[in-house]
């Protein structure tokens, strides 16, 4: 199935409500389907993620993610996946513990597949990407924490 | 049609072909290395991918990362304005293998013309006029290369078969320095383009240099939009471009414009296009083919009233010309001025933030740039940073309105070249006929 083709149904299913689609054509068949991770939280309840000026959930938002958290940048311009290959489970998840040279993605690029290795040992703090999305030279696709000994205490 | 094309370039021609886009609603998808993600361009487009780090090899120059970013978008065509990849057939041909179109002629005809002895041997095979040469590479027996040479007559120059931009050549005036300069060029040759092959041609002392603007579709039609003269050089660079070429006999003009569309016909070419010659005593000789838009394109604009962008990019998409050869008419003249970020007197690049900008205007003058007030002129890249055209109902208005235009153009942060454009627009013998290709360096640069 192209690529392209997969994209759209990708498009189609962040546009609706649908938690996952499956099509069929001729002996191929897809299945896409919202990782709950991807899920929007509730809209009328702020994340701990959400940008405040109040101390409180500042100090919540660097005890999740880590003053430590450590950027991996896309090498390059393509499409994100999160597997091998479009239809395979993804390398990592969050809280994924990674040592260096493990592999966390894939960016396809003109049909070739190049994998993307995590350049410290740490723990998956935050996935930004979902398999399908196109990505830029240096976009932020992953947070990886080193462990620490405030995490460890 | 086109719905989306991929800008694959930066600059003043990144903004050039995000207009003509405009005009033709087509969706425009910017790319951009990490130095010019704040651009005007960047920001007028749709959508916008980063290609990579600020060095050229990585981002503009990067043939995987480009065409990803055509995948990415969705988009259908690839414009690869000038240089960078704009002649590169393998980037044409992966281009198109991966189901998109190249805005420009096919890989076939980019391969023959980019190569310079398969490219005169094609012009000679339709009747356009070449220098004297060693038609081929040349031999490397040494009495072959002494008959060769007496054969074209002195002084010769031999130059690079894979060279270009002003390297790897050298003229030779007498029988005694030739074995050292062939063995000179050809260890140059070898050293810079990996590629010692060298071919020979007759060298004029004072030519000028000339070009014709060819347009042809995918249906079999192609016209030609007259002359340019681009003998104010330094380096081989152009530093201010005209069109029409001055004192030239019309029907010697008319000659070489149907050579060039006859050509055209023979290789099957596709798009915009521009035959190069030297022009000395009377004569044209074929130097070589741009097979993509060029910086001057703005002059042959002016005179014919013709949107070249936007013609390049209906002629990719299938469309047949909206002009006859009778449609065409040359009206008065025009000159282009390149405003390069460099030192007007050493021509030392200067790179640095603008902190003023003001455009010059009136009547008969076009401004070409993507700089505006703050805008950080990055040190990667070419130098041009601006082009004025002035168009006038003739040569001298032209000039007068340039002229006006050099005094209101006002570029502070950064060192410019508008001093030295200065002088070349008040130089006298300028003011009165075109000069030959060696003028500028010879009076106004030491």
């Amino acid at each position: 199935m192209d690529i392209r083709k997969i994209k759209k149904l990708i498009e189609l299913l962040e546009e609706s409500d649908l938690n996952e689609i499956e099509i069929s054509e001729g002996e191929e068949t897809i299945r896409l389907s919202r990782s709950l991770q991807a899920l929007p939280t509730e809209p009328t309840k702020p994340s701990a993620l959400t940008v405040s000026n109040d101390p409180s959930t500042s100090l919540k938002k660097t005890s999740e993610v880590g003053q430590g958290a450590v950027p991996i940048l896309s090498p390059m311009v393509g499409t994100f996946y999160a597997g091998p290959d479009p239809r395979s489970a993804p390398y990592v998840e969050t809280d994924s513990a990674v040592t260096i040279g493990d592999t966390l993605c894939v960016i396809e690029a003109m049909k070739i597949f190049n994998q993307v290795e995590t350049e410290i040992t740490g723990i998956i703090r935050k996935i930004l990407k979902n398999s399908g999305d196109p990505v830029e030279y240096g976009e932020t696709l992953f947070l990886v924490e080193a462990p620490t000994e405030e995490i460890t205490v | 049609m086109i719905e989306k094309l991929v800008i694959a370039n930066r600059g003043e021609i990144a903004l050039r072909i995000l207009r003509a886009c405009r005009e033709l609603g087509i969706r425009v998808v910017a790319l951009h290395s990490e130095a010019d993600r704040d651009t005007k361009y960047v920001r007028l487009a749709e959508e916008s991918v980063c290609i990579g780090p600020p060095p050229a090899l990585e981002s503009y120059l990067n043939i995987p990362a480009v065409i990803a970013a055509a995948e990415v978008t969705d988009a259908s065509a690839i414009h690869p304005g000038y240089g960078f990849l704009a002649e590169n057939a393998d980037f044409a041909e992966r281009v198109e293998e991966s189901g998109f179109v190249f805005v420009g002629p096919s890989p076939q005809t980019m391969r023959i013309m980019g190569d310079k002895i398969s490219a005169i041997r094609t012009m000679k095979a339709a009747g356009v006029p070449c220098l004297a040469g060693s038609d081929g590479p040349l031999s490397e027996n040494t009495n072959e290369i002494f008959r060769v040479a007496s054969n074209i007559g002195y002084p010769v120059i031999i130059k690079a078969t894979a060279g270009g931009g002003g390297k790897g050549m050298r003229v030779v005036h007498t029988e005694a320095a030739l074995l050292n300069a062939w063995q000179q060029t050809r260890s140059e040759a070898q050293a810079a383009f990996g590629n010692a092959q060298v071919y020979m041609e007759k060298f004029l002392e004072r030519p000028r240099h000339i070009e014709f603007q060819v347009l042809a579709d995918s249906h079999g039609n192609t016209i030609h939009l007259g002359d340019r003269d681009c003998s104010m050089q330094r380096r081989h660079q152009k530093v201010l471009e005209e069109a029409p070429a001055s004192n030239i006999d019309a029907a010697l003009r008319k000659s070489i414009s149907e050579r060039c569309v006859e050509a055209c016909r023979k290789i099957d070419y596709r798009g915009l296009g521009t035959f190069e010659f030297l022009y000395d005593n009377g004569q044209f000789f074929f130097i070589e083919m741009n097979t993509r838009v060029q910086v001057e394109h703005t002059v042959t604009e002016a005179i014919t009233g013709i949107d070249l962008v936007k013609e390049q990019i209906l002629i990719a998409a299938g469309e047949p010309l909206h002009y006859t050869q009778d449609s065409v008419e040359l009206r008065g003249h025009a000159i282009e001025c390149r405003i390069n970020a460099e030192d007007p007197t050493t021509f030392a690049p200067s790179p640095g933030r603008i902190t003023s900008y003001h455009q010059p205007g009136g009547p008969g003058i076009r401004v070409d740039s993507h700089i505006f007030n703050n805008y950080v002129v990055p040190p990667y890249y070419d130098s041009l940073i601006a082009k004025i055209v002035a168009h006038g109902r003739d040569r001298q208005q032209a000039l007068d309105r340039m002229n006006g235009a050099l005094q209101e153009i006002i570029i502070e942060g950064i060192s410019t070249n508008i001093p030295l454009q200065q002088k070349v627009v008040e130089d006298p013998a300028l003011q009165q006929k075109p000069q030959d290709i060696h003028y500028l360096e010879r009076r106004h640069i030491n």
